[in-house]
């Protein structure tokens, strides 16, 4: 009674066989693809943990059924960047050490790199506003507006 | 490079430890996992350098996602002068590591790194010996460059002296250490080695393991927190592919699945019948059940002349209460953890700050030898004390003993808000004399806190499935900081340790310390003001001359903060916005980490919502391993306790927390996080303190001194709500 659901994931086609279309995405992502870089924190949609993009838009992956995600292309945030081409949300967090635990981290930079996508000059209270659903317990705050602030200087 | 995924190759290479030279190494155990020395007083256990020059550092105090990883990596590359590319580290493995305690107290550096300097300080020693033999060149004029120590055009590397030999080494506590001016890694900002993969999402972190054949768990918790499951319905997760098994014993109950989400419908749906419970006081009247348990023990921290006398004798006397809400760790993931049985052997993969005590706790649950038990630590999320971490851990081992096959348990954001341990409900009764001259003439402290100190805390399944445990309270050293450092001519501080507290408590950063620092430097604050004195010339006026890094700390954050020397509170308060400030000042536990700040404030009057504008903060810890790191911990202690003093406070009825999500247990948003200023005062020829909890112990009472010099309104209860200031502002 499995359906497969394809999307693209990171630039692939992905097929995940799920056995309830309704498993959250996170699940799909982090079981199924092996994408451990986004996290569960709550599956209520209220942390911020677990933000991946869909079709360039910052969403919360353990809010969305697996099979909304059907013909989507889906980014996380293994698919934003690497070592050797990191994006500039990722090469920032490193030169603010803008990470604690970094649990949180994953969420903050695909919010942040979808929203400098569409603001790419921000002020630093646009850039709060814009992260005021993503929670950090480390206090890693000022280090993230900072790292922000210096992707979109570019 | 992580720390992880070399560990596992150091495994799996097992063999190549053999061969590879290993400082202190002892022929391999056929069955032992433990393969190399772990008692704390051998270098070997701290250290293990292979043929070509690598050098692995085994400690057993973790990094929470704090940073100390890199900082002990520094620590071992400037003492053998190895650069950092070369030090991999390995922490909390019970088969490999020195147990030094649980990662707790702000002790990783000051004690654990500390340790592993000493160790390395006897290698290199060593080496230097060897190589003068072997260089026929006395130790005093080698140098050591890159792994290889040197004497003219000679060169002879560590891999080479060694040859293969195992050598047994004590660790010298006196061996010489680098002098300031020599080292070249340590007190220098260091990039943090983990951040660059959690950047690209390669970090693995304890909830990312897989291991063959694993399982899904999720525990189901009782609906009132003493309840017993009568009866479960198994019949009832009929409908839900791939439900393995339903573990059920008292009031343990807990699902296994193939895949994780099954075994989330499957806690989520399973039918249990529970008994009835009720035995949590009500909420709205917690300080009277707190000062209603019977106290177990009464523990005088300090004591000069007689206080009660010199109060009662004064002109003036103060009174007051302060109040600190029980809280929750509410780590942004929640615990988890993997636990695997081979035959009789249990590993579990565990965020745990303390597996060598884990080990134990979970032998003693399942009622084996601690030898038959490996815990082995993994990064999680942050956890700022001993929150969930352990008892996933328990979960998962129960798990995976029923099905006999590796169980992954990760709890969801209820289970974390409503079954970690708590911070518990701390009460504080302050009263002082004040001459005529507005000095302080006595001074009386009364905490009313649980019995017990930092030790186990007890597994939650191993309570709800009444298996043994060890029945203790350990809510931390929560007894520090109530006795104060200033002047006075009568003192008596005493804490009443009580018989219980309603919910399982543990520490929470700074446990005790803050709550003691809220209540003895607000206080004093009430004291400045009724002295008519400004803040910090009070402070200053009755801190001890000797106490000169205090004096500095102190006099840096004002200078810092502009302030303004006036007494408190300021006199226009009659505008609909008003802006204070305030200041604090530690010596945290009186020995150590010197901390002082400055907090700015605005409050609207009419809705009494309290805005942090700008924090100050000066830090002394003395030598600092990686000053950055101590920049990020400062700046997290500083918003982490911001979110405690102005949002959190666990809610609950009668029979469990009801504070079960980021809704109901509101933590501090990006745009309520103000600018900060620290400044860390470096003291490299001094030995290094923490840092990873001090500052938090200032913050509570920088902020409530400068919500009562904007308003004249004191806020003795955390957290200081806008509904709380509200009916103060209304009251005054
Ligand atoms: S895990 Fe999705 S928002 Fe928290
Ligand atoms: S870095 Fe730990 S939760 Fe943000």
């Amino acid at each position: 009674m499995t359906q497969t659901i394809t999307m693209t994931v990171n630039g692939r086609e992905a097929r995940v066989e799920v056995a309830d279309p309704d498993m959250p995405l996170l699940y799909a992502l982090r079981n199924e693809l092996g994408l451990t870089g986004l996290h569960f924190g709550c599956g209520l949609g209220q942390c911020g943990a677990c933000t991946v993009h869909v079709d360039g838009e910052a969403a919360r992956s353990c809010m969305l059924p697996t099979a909304s995600a059907a013909g989507k292309r889906i980014t996380t945030l293994e698919g934003l960047g690497t070592p050797e081409r990191p994006h500039p949300v990722q090469a920032a967090f490193i030169a603010e050490q803008a990470v604690q635990c970094g649990y949180c981290a994953s969420g903050m930079i695909m919010q942040s790199a979808a929203f400098l996508a569409k603001t790419p000059r921000p002020t630093e209270d646009q850039v709060r506003e814009e992260l005021v659903n993503n929670i950090c317990r480390c206090g890693t705050h000022p280090r993230v507006v900072a790292a922000v602030m210096r992707a979109a200087r570019g | 490079m992580n720390a992880i995924t070399n560990r596992r190759g150091f495994l799996q290479a097992g063999a190549a430890l053999t061969v590879a030279f290993s400082v202190g190494l002892r022929p391999r155990a056929a069955a032992a996992w433990a393969e190399k020395p772990v008692a704390a007083d051998e270098v070997g256990a701290f250290l293990s350098i292979d043929a070509q020059g690598a050098v692995t550092v085994y400690v057993g105090k973790v990094d929470l996602g704090t940073g100390v990883r890199t900082a002990f990596m520094q620590i071992a590359a400037e003492e053998l002068d190895v650069p950092m590319a070369r030090v991999t580290v390995v922490e909390g493995d019970t088969a490999l590591t020195p147990d030094q305690g649980a990662t707790y107290g702000s002790l990783s550096i000051q004690n654990g790194g500390v340790a592993l300097r000493a160790a390395a300080a006897t290698a290199r020693r060593e080496f230097l010996r060897l190589a003068g033999e072997r260089l026929n060149t006395p130790p005093a004029e080698l140098r050591v460059e890159d792994g290889a120590i040197i004497a003219g055009s000679r060169r002879v590397t560590y891999a080479e002296l060694v040859g293969g030999r195992a050598i047994n080494l004590k660790v010298d506590a006196n061996a010489p250490i680098k002098p300031p001016e020599a080292r070249r890694v340590v007190g220098r900002s260091a990039p943090r080695v983990d951040i660059p993969e959690k950047v690209f999402g390669r970090f693995h972190y304890v909830h990312d393991l897989k291991r063959p054949g694993m399982l899904h768990g999720r525990p189901v918790r009782p609906p009132a927190m003493g309840a017993i499951a009568e009866a479960v319905d198994e019949a009832s997760l009929r409908d839900i592919p791939g439900v393995v098994r339903v573990v059920h014993q008292g009031g343990f109950v807990g699902v296994v699945a193939e895949s994780e989400w099954s075994a989330i419908r499957a806690a989520q749906a399973l039918r249990v019948r529970w008994s009835d419970w009720a035995g949590l006081p009500e909420q709205a009247k917690i300080w009277e059940h707190v000062r209603a348990t019977p106290v177990a023990q009464v523990q005088v921290t300090s004591e000069r002349g007689d206080a009660r006398r010199a109060i009662e004798g004064a002109p003036k006397q103060l009174a007051a209460t302060y109040d600190f809400a029980i809280h929750s760790h509410a780590s942004m993931g929640p615990s988890c953890a993997v636990a695997e049985f081979q035959g009789d052997r249990l590993t579990v993969w565990s965020a745990s700050q303390a597996t060598h005590n884990l080990r134990k706790q979970l032998a003693m649950m399942l009622g084996v030898e601690a030898e038959k038990v490996r815990c082995v630590y993994m990064e999680g999320a942050g956890c700022y004390g001993r929150n969930g971490h352990e008892d996933a851990a328990a979960d998962a081992a129960l798990l995976a003993k029923a099905v006999g096959r590796p169980v992954r348990v990760q709890w969801m954001r209820a289970d974390e808000h409503g079954w970690d341990p708590k911070g518990p409900p701390h009460l504080v009764d302050l009263r002082a004399g004040i001459d005529t001259q507005g000095n302080i003439t006595g001074w009386l402290a009364d905490a009313y806190i649980p019995k017990g100190a930092g030790g186990n805390v007890d597994l939650t399944a191993a309570e709800l499935a009444s298996l043994p445990r060890e029945q203790i309270l350990s809510p931390g050293n929560i007894v520090h900081n109530l006795a104060h450092g200033y002047a006075m001519p009568a003192v008596k501080t005493t804490c009443h340790r009580l018989e219980t507290t309603p919910f399982r408590p543990s520490w929470i950063r700074t446990p005790g310390r803050m709550q003691n620092t809220f209540a003895t430097e607000a206080f004093l604050d009430e004291c400045a003001a009724e002295a008519g004195a400004d803040p910090v010339e009070y402070r200053l006026r009755l801190l001890p001359a000797e106490e000169t890094r205090g004096r500095e700390a102190l006099e840096r954050v004002a200078r810092l903060a502009d302030w303004q020397t006036r007494a408190s509170p300021q006199r226009d308060r009659a505008g609909a916005v008003l802006r204070g400030r305030g200041v604090t000042y530690v010596k945290y536990e009186l020995v150590r980490t010197y901390v002082a700040a400055v907090a700015e404030v605005e409050v609207t009057r009419g809705t009494g919502a309290i805005r942090v504008t700008r924090f100050f903060c000066t830090h002394d810890c003395g030598q600092m391993i990686n000053p950055d790191g101590v920049r990020a911990q400062v700046e997290g202690n500083i918003v982490h306790t911001l979110s405690r003093v102005l949002k959190e406070e666990l809610t609950y009825d009668r029979r469990a927390v009801t504070s079960l999500d980021w809704a109901s247990y509101p933590v501090i948003t990006f745009p309520e996080v103000p600018p900060m200023t620290i400044e860390l005062i470096d003291r490299p020829a001094e030995r290094p303190w923490g840092a990873g909890e001090p500052a938090a112990a200032i913050v509570p009472s920088a902020v409530s001194n400068a919500i009562y010099d904007a308003t004249g309104v004191r806020m003795r209860s955390v957290p200081f709500t806008p509904a709380k200031l509200l009916a103060a502002l209304r009251g005054a």
